[in-house]
């Protein structure tokens, strides 16, 4: 109960500044649309006309490439998100906002913690919109042989595995914000990360045909396990895509989710040791 | 009205080869406005930073409304309101939402909160601007939003670190009258200034502080009487046998005439000189037609006490920094 109300303003401040600026608020929902709008339009016009190519056992479905890449769209969407929302820290800390808080009865460790709930919100707020904007206007397959309380559980599977994520990435750029000096760098820094992580996982298309090195980081890239975890629960646990035959078994998917929490605890300890080592005054 | 509320014992802090704060001792008595005044780099602010436990302590001992600054800074913290020498305002929040929020973080109940935001926007004059968004308030504004907000908790005592740098003096005569009032209503204010007049109009008491050393503390009174060198002014109906009567009769004054009168300075407190000088020419029978008591400033005092004048030179340090755009 104390836990709750302690980092609840750090939480109610956030998203009062997310839904206030509505520009930002609408470029975070524009652009995950725009990727799919052109990006995935006009590559799967492509991709679809080399499925004549395969040969596909019967009963199992092939996906379309906006199908497929609409799971790494959501994705994209929760790394660039949670990736950025540690750049508040910056501010708070060069400006001396941090001071109130610092200074306040609060832990430290709290503002972390509401920082990185708000982090989780805005990756649920716009996971679901990209869900329901591309399977209602743009052709995005997802869900299609689920019933409803099917769907229900596959949504909260897929948010399940973005909220985790999204803290992940919240405390990790929490921590290198913590302990960065300057906006800038912050922005290198990101900029930096979020190419790499993006381009090297099965976002866009599968990891399997990667050369060697590219494979291997591909597999200690949190983001290609989130996009397992989406595609499992929209798109279903044996499908063909690109020419490849996906089979997520429970193991995997189990294997997915557990990476994931992994990576989000690694975090977690780095973004509580900067906050507790930052100086403010 | 006597008791301590803030006991400093030996206090020191070193910032690598810098002593910042050095072995200084004093208490601030439970409702008085008591100011640190020293210029900048004086220790000041390092010694707010102690006492609002935001910087640990190295050496000596503090008490902050009964608690412990090292070992119980949650429960100091829970005692006090700050209104820090920069400025810290969300600028994306509005006046509301500020001190709003600053309940929030101090667990504040909700009802409560409702209450005291009102009280506080009404003291401070910003009821008008409670949905107004916090870069769009003047400097003054801004200010007087930091100081509601130091009030949010209600706290026993309220630290002021140079309350009103950088502001017009209206702006800064409307701020002194909100802090009275504030310690009128019972908090206890600790306030460090390097501006003479602030600490003179303000404070109960004055500790005078250079080179992280306290060096006197004192009623204003007492310390521009410490300087015992109070200049008393008269004309009188002949001044010229005025002049000699009181080279004749009164050896601890210097006594020089001038065109437009007597000029006497004392060692003494001018006042208590005054009535044995009035005494005097009323003997002898020599109208008096006016009478100016003058006290030396507090310039005066710091100069004598510090052998400089404190001067106002801008620093990095002191000066609010331009805010870029903020992204969110």
């Amino acid at each position: 109960m104390i836990m709750k109300t302690e980092f609840w303003p750090v939480f109610w401040k956030e998203m009062i500044k997310f839904f206030r600026f509505k520009s930002l608020f609408f470029t975070t929902l524009v652009q995950p649309a725009l990727w799919m709008a052109f990006f995935g339009t006009a590559m799967s016009s492509n991709f679809d006309r080399l499925n004549v190519l395969y040969s596909i056992p019967s009963g199992v479905g092939q996906v379309g490439y906006l199908t497929f890449m609409g799971a790494g769209v959501i994705a994209m969407t929760a790394l660039f998100t949670s990736l950025y929302g540690g750049m508040t820290l910056i501010y708070d800390k060069n400006f001396g906002l941090m001071k109130e808080m610092i200074a306040s009865p609060m832990q430290r460790s709290q503002i972390i913690l509401g920082l990185g709930l708000s982090g989780i919100t805005k990756g649920f707020i716009q996971a679901i919109i990209i869900m329901v904007f591309g399977t209602l206007f743009l052709g995005v397959d997802f869900f299609s042989q689920q019933n409803l309380p099917g769907i229900v559980c596959s949504v909260l599977g897929i948010l399940l595995f973005v909220g985790t994520f999204s803290l992940g990435f919240i405390f990790l750029s929490s921590g290198i914000a913590l302990r960065l000096e300057t906006h800038e760098g912050m922005q290198g820094i990101m900029t930096v990360l979020s190419m790499p992580l993006f381009f090297v996982s099965n976002a866009l298309y599968p990891a399997d045909a990667f050369p060697a090195v590219l494979k291997a980081l591909s597999v200690i890239n949190p983001l290609t396990y989130l996009v397992n975890g989406i595609r499992y629960f929209a798109i279903g646990n044996d499908f063909y895509a690109l020419g490849k035959h996906y089979i997520y078994t429970t193991e995997i998917v189990s294997w997915s989710y557990a990476a994931l929490l992994i990576f989000t605890l690694c975090t977690f300890v780095f973004a509580m040791d900067s906050i507790n080592n930052v100086s403010v005054t | 009205m006597e008791r301590a509320i803030i006991t400093v014992r030996n206090l020191e802090h070193r910032f690598g080869d810098l002593q910042a704060v050095d072995d200084i001792s004093f208490e601030v008595l439970q409702g008085e406005i008591f100011s640190f005044l020293g210029p900048n780099g004086a220790g000041k602010s390092t010694t707010i930073n102690l006492l609002t436990t935001l910087m640990k302590v190295q050496k000596g001992e503090a008490i902050v409304a009964g608690h412990n600054v090292a070992t119980d800074s949650r429960s100091v913290r829970r005692s006090i309101g700050i209104v820090f020498q920069n400025e810290v305002l969300d600028r994306d929040l509005t006046v509301r939402e500020t001190l709003e929020f600053h309940g929030m973080i101090y667990q504040v109940p909700r009802e409560k909160r409702r209450e005291i935001i009102e009280d506080l926007l009404e003291i401070v004059d910003l009821g008008s601007k409670r949905n107004v968004r916090t870069k769009y308030l003047s400097g003054g504004m801004k200010r007087r939003l930091e100081i509601a907000r130091g009030l949010m908790t209600r706290p026993k005592i309220l630290f002021l670190d140079e309350p009103t740098i950088g502001l017009d003096p209206q702006t800064r005569l409307k701020i002194w009258e909100h802090i009275r009032e504030i310690n009128d209503s019972g908090t206890t204010i600790f306030l460090t200034t390097h501006y003479m007049d602030e600490a003179d109009n303000l404070s109960d008491r004055i500790a005078i502080i250079d080179n992280g050393k306290i060096i006197v503390t004192e009623t204003p009174d007492n310390l521009k009487q410490s300087l015992g060198r109070d200049v008393i002014r008269i004309n009188t109906g002949d001044n010229r046998a005025a002049t000699s009567l009181l080279k004749n009769n009164s050896h601890d004054l210097s006594i020089s005439r001038s065109d437009d009168g007597i000029t006497l300075i004392t060692e003494k407190d001018g006042s208590s000189v005054l009535p044995s000088i009035l005494n005097l020419l009323n003997g002898a029978g020599i109208d008096l037609l006016n009478v100016d008591v003058k006290k030396p400033t507090l310039d005066e005092v710091f100069v004598h006490y510090t052998g400089r004048e404190i001067r106002d030179e801008p620093t990095d340090k002191v000066q609010p920094r331009p805010r870029p755009h903020r992204r969110r």
